[in-house]
Parts: C-alpha cells; structure tokens; sequence
C-alpha cells in the first residue's frame, strides 16, 4: 500500500481525538504506514464465504433480571475522579451548546 | 530473601497459628523495598494489607474459619482495579485515579483470605511485550538487569521471581502472561477466555483479553485458577467453570498425543530455543507420550490478523478516557473537543496513540471490509485449523517466543519489531483456548517457556500436563 499522506495521518488523528505535534505527525506517519504495509498480507489470504467471529464463546443473548442492585457504590463514590463537578452532585463539562 | 512455600503451604502455616498473616505482609513490604532497583512495582497497599491481615490473624485466634488462601499476598498487575491504591495501568492518563470498585478476581481472592500488597508495572494498557512502553519504568529482568522481563505483565512475572509474592495475576491477550514468565522462568498460565471474568480489568482488546496467574509452580499457579475461575454476572462473556476443582492434577502422560506446531517451529526462531524445546518434547516423549507434527497454514497470517483485530478493539476500549468523569484532563481546553484532545493527546503514551490510529483506519468505512471483515474471516479460519489439529492430538506444544530475554532498548525503536515478538502467542488468543508457559531450561543462562495448549474448556487437562512436564523436565 503507498504510505499514508499527512493529511490521512490528521484525519485519523481528528476521529481519534488526538491533537498531534509536527514531529508526531512524520513519525507516525512512518510507523503506521509500514505497519499497514506488514498487515497488508492479509490481503493473501483465502478466506472466500467464511462467517466473521467476533467472539470465541459461542454465548448469545446474556441476560440477566432488570432489577435494581445495590453494588455498595454512593454517588460521591463514582464522581470523586471526576475533574470538575457541579455543586449538586453532577459532572462538569465545557459548554456544547453556543 | 527465601523463596516463598507453596501457596497451599503459606496458607496451611496460617491456619494452623505457625506465622501471622501480618509477617507474611511484612515479609512481602521488606522484599519489595529491598529489590527496588528492579522497577517491577508501581506502587505498594501496605495499610489495607496490614488491616486485612490483622482482621485475619484475629479470626483465626478466635478460632474462627478463615478462606483457602488466608494470610496469602499476591501482587495484582497495575491493571487490576482495587481498593487502597491508584489504579493507572501504567499509564499518564489514569494516574491519581482510584477505584471506586474492584476487579472480580481481586474480590474473588480478597473473599478466600488472600492480601493484595502491591501493583505492578506493566507496558501501558498493556500494549507491549517488555514493559518499554510503561509510562512510569522499565522493569529489569530479576536474571539479567540489563534485560527486559518481558511484557505486558513484566512487572507481576518479575516480582514472584524475585520473591515479592508467591503469585501475582497478570492479564494475556496476545502473550502477555505467557512470555514474560518463559523470559523470566516463572510459570504463567492463560485460561480459557471467559473462565475468568474481565469484570474491574482495564480494558484492551474484549474479545481476546484474559486474566490469569503467575507464579513458581504449576501447582500454585492452579489453584489461584481454582479461586478466580468462574461465571461472573458483571461479565457478560463469562462462562461457566469446571466443576471440578483445578487443583486436581493427576495425570498420565502415556498414550497422550502432542502436536508440535510447524508454523512455530521454523525460520524466526532462535536455535538455542529451538533446541530446548526439541529436549522437552524428546523427554515427554521418554514418559510415554506420542509427539506429532501438525500444521496450521493460516499462522503465517496470525499476526497480520492479530494487529487488525486487536488495534480496532483498543481504539474503541480506550474512547472511554475523555478527560470527563476520570482520568487526566487538561486544564488548557476551553471547548469540549479541545478537553477531549488535550487530555487524551497529553495523557496517553505514543503505543496507546499508534494502536488507536491503526485501529480507527482498519474501522473506517472503505476500509472495513478490506481489513478488519478480512480479519475476523482468517480468524474463523484459524479456529477451523486448531480445531482439526485437536482432532488429531490431545495437546499442542511449541515455543512461547521467538527469543530469550532481549535486551532493553533492543527492540523498542521498531514498532513492528516489538510486534514480532508475540508470533507464536497471539493466535491463542484468536481462538480462545488456554495456553501455559511453563520452565524450559536455558539458553545461555537465561529461560525459555515451553508453551502447551489445550482446546477450550479444558483448563484442568491443561494444567495437568502442564504439571507432569513440569515435574519431568
């Protein structure tokens, strides 16, 4: 495959939220491109109707009761690693809406 | 320092009154301290260990009944959730963070008596086969300090060899328990996926991530499994255990047949390594077992198909840190995607990056089918190909990696380098079964793993070769 363009290594970078310095974008932009080239052989491969899996454990639909469980976690106990909190017990975020 | 007894041993002394759980708590705190310079710990839990092995040592004054591994420390990879330390996955991002619940198989120990005292270094998120790609420190080979451990577990395989612990879990998802114990002659063992619930694990890759033990003996190393094994509501892709315990060994190697795979077998392997696991074949071969060649052509693709797969489940695993409800989040942004970039740009490492790229170009529409439909593809294929061989053979045999011990710095400039390094372990975790790495001998003073194999489901068979080799080599 060509090796992928500066523009293709931002775009990625945009759809993964990252934010990239010059220097990152030149080197990952070598090192995923001759990642990709190695990948590639999958191209080789014969693999003509075969279903894809995406998992290995055969288990389809768990479930489980929709009841209410107590795991022993308070709301303070899940909000205390957030970065910014509102005074009423919320998560803070920047503003979305203008 | 001496090496630890066997857990059911250290357990039993406990019991019976003859050493306190809080000297056993001691003994693991000193150890750590003492070996240091072996960077193979992020951080220690000496006051919840010292709390818990207290209450335990009050029960068992009382006369009261206390769990199968009562007394017992263990060091959990740094990519366990528990209580009474950070949790950081070696990782910038999560550094400060604290577990607000533990992983199940921390609680599943906790719930038989034994002691968390430490977290170990890993390659951050666990992406790394040598623990280079740690935010924090390399760990240094307890054989040769000039040498990594291996990876992503280094850190846990490092500390029960240099005694810290007398096991330490460890997460595998592409090798990652299995090499670093043949690089640093532990025993390292990967269940079956979905024996052992993901519940409270950072999250790499769902469907092929798996937790397991490490530790000096096959023996120990089973009934850790024998405590951790099982169905898990919080694991929506758990499955249900043996009923019969783990920790039931016996075993006969006469009459077994052991398929060494060819694909593992040729060019890229380094002959001392070769040669060792040639000698443990010939000497199961003496106990009576009939040692086969098999061949399963789709390896040759495995890791072109594991580095599809993989990348395209970690980016989609590693959305999660936002800079929003945890982890680091940088104080610059004055927008949302500004929070969201700066945080995840300033927190994660370049590996982390790197696969969460390669994972969103794989994903991307226009390029799905190409690759990652075409992976998942090979990967029914692959399965297909084990399948055929373990209606051939009882086991699989073969080497868990390509090399010894490399040495630090030698790999770590190549990103492709580093990933050639799981050619033999990553189709194990494609397919799900259990694999173990078990000591080998060495190679010029340092260890290699002799790595077997087992069809799902048939974990006890598995660690029951695994100990009868064990005890022949």
């Amino acid at each position: 495959m060509a090796k992928l363009t500066r523009d293709d290594v931002l775009k990625l970078a945009q759809l993964s939220r990252l934010q990239l310095s010059e220097e990152e974008i030149t080197q990952f932009q070598n090192e995923i491109s001759a990642i990709l080239g190695y990948v590639e052989q999958l191209q080789n491969a014969d693999v003509e109707g075969l279903e894809p899996t995406n998992q290995v454990t055969g288990l389809k639909d768990v479930t489980r009761a929709d009841e209410i469980r107590d795991y022993g976690m308070s709301p303070e106990d899940l909000l205390a690693n957030a970065p910014a909190k509102a005074d009423d017990g919320h998560l803070q975020v920047k503003r979305m809406l203008q | 320092m001496a090496t630890w007894e066997s857990i059911a041993t250290t357990a039993a002394q406990v019991q019976d009154g003859l050493v306190k759980a809080t000297d056993l708590v001691d003994r693991a705190l000193k150890t750590i301290e003492d070996k240091q310079d072996f960077n193979a710990i992020i951080a220690t839990i000496p006051d919840r260990a010292h709390e818990r092995a207290k209450s335990i040592d009050e029960q068992i004054a009382r006369g009261e009944k206390v769990g199968r591994l009562a007394g017992v420390p263990f060091i959990a990879k740094d990519n366990f959730l528990t209580f009474g330390s950070e949790t950081t996955a070696a990782s910038n991002i999560l550094k400060g963070f604290k577990a607000p619940y533990q992983a199940t198989a921390i609680e599943k120990l906790e719930a038989e008596g034994a002691i968390c005292v430490a977290k170990a270094n890993l390659d951050a998120f666990a992406h790394g086969s040598s623990t280079e790609n740690s935010d924090f420190m390399v760990t240094k080979n307890p054989h040769d300090k000039t040498r990594v451990p291996g990876g992503s577990s280094g850190g846990s395989t490092a500390a029960v060899m240099l005694d810290m612990a007398p096991f330490a879990l460890g997460t595998d998802t592409g090798g990652s328990i299995r090499q670093p114990a043949s690089f640093c002659g532990a025993v390292g063992y990967k269940p079956t996926y979905g024996l052992v619930s993901r519940s409270g694990v950072v999250a790499m890759a769902s469907s092929t991530d798996t937790i397991g033990p490490l530790a000096r003996t096959v023996e120990d190393a089973a009934l850790v499994l024998d405590v951790i094994a099982g169905k898990d509501e919080l694991d929506s892709t758990s499955i249900d255990r043996d009923t019969t315990p783990y920790t039931d060994l016996s075993f006969d190697l006469k009459g077994k047949k052991i398929g060494l795979i060819k694909e593992y077998m040729g060019e890229g392997l380094d002959p001392g390594v070769k040669q060792q696991i040639l000698a443990a074949t010939e000497a199961m071969k003496k106990a009576g077992a009939e040692i086969v060649e098999v061949s399963m052509p789709s390896l040759e693709l495995v890791l072109a198909c594991y580095y599809v797969i993989v990348p395209a489940e970690i980016s989609s695993n590693l959305s999660r840190y936002d800079g929003q409800r945890y982890g680091f989040s940088h104080s610059d942004a004055k927008t949302l995607e500004d929070s969201y970039n700066l945080s995840r740009s300033h927190g994660f490492g370049n590996e982390a990056k790197r696969r969460i790229m390669i994972g969103t170009y794989v994903l991307t529409s226009g390029y799905y089918d190409a690759y990652y439909k075409k992976a998942q593809q090979l990967r029914t294929k692959l399965i297909q190909e084990f399948e055929a061989a373990f209606s051939k053979v009882d086991f699989l045999a073969g080497p868990v990696a390509p090399t010894t011990a490399f040495k630090i710095g030698e790999v770590s400039d190549d990103p492709l380098q580093t990933y050639l390094q799981d050619i033999y372990s990553v189709a194990i975790n494609l397919v799900g079964i259990p694999a173990v790495s078990i000591p080998a001998g060495t190679v010029q003073s340092l260890p290699v793993g002799l790595q077997l194999m087992a069809p799902q489901r048939q974990d006890r068979q598995l660690l029951a070769i695994a100990k009868k080799t064990e005890e022949i080599l």
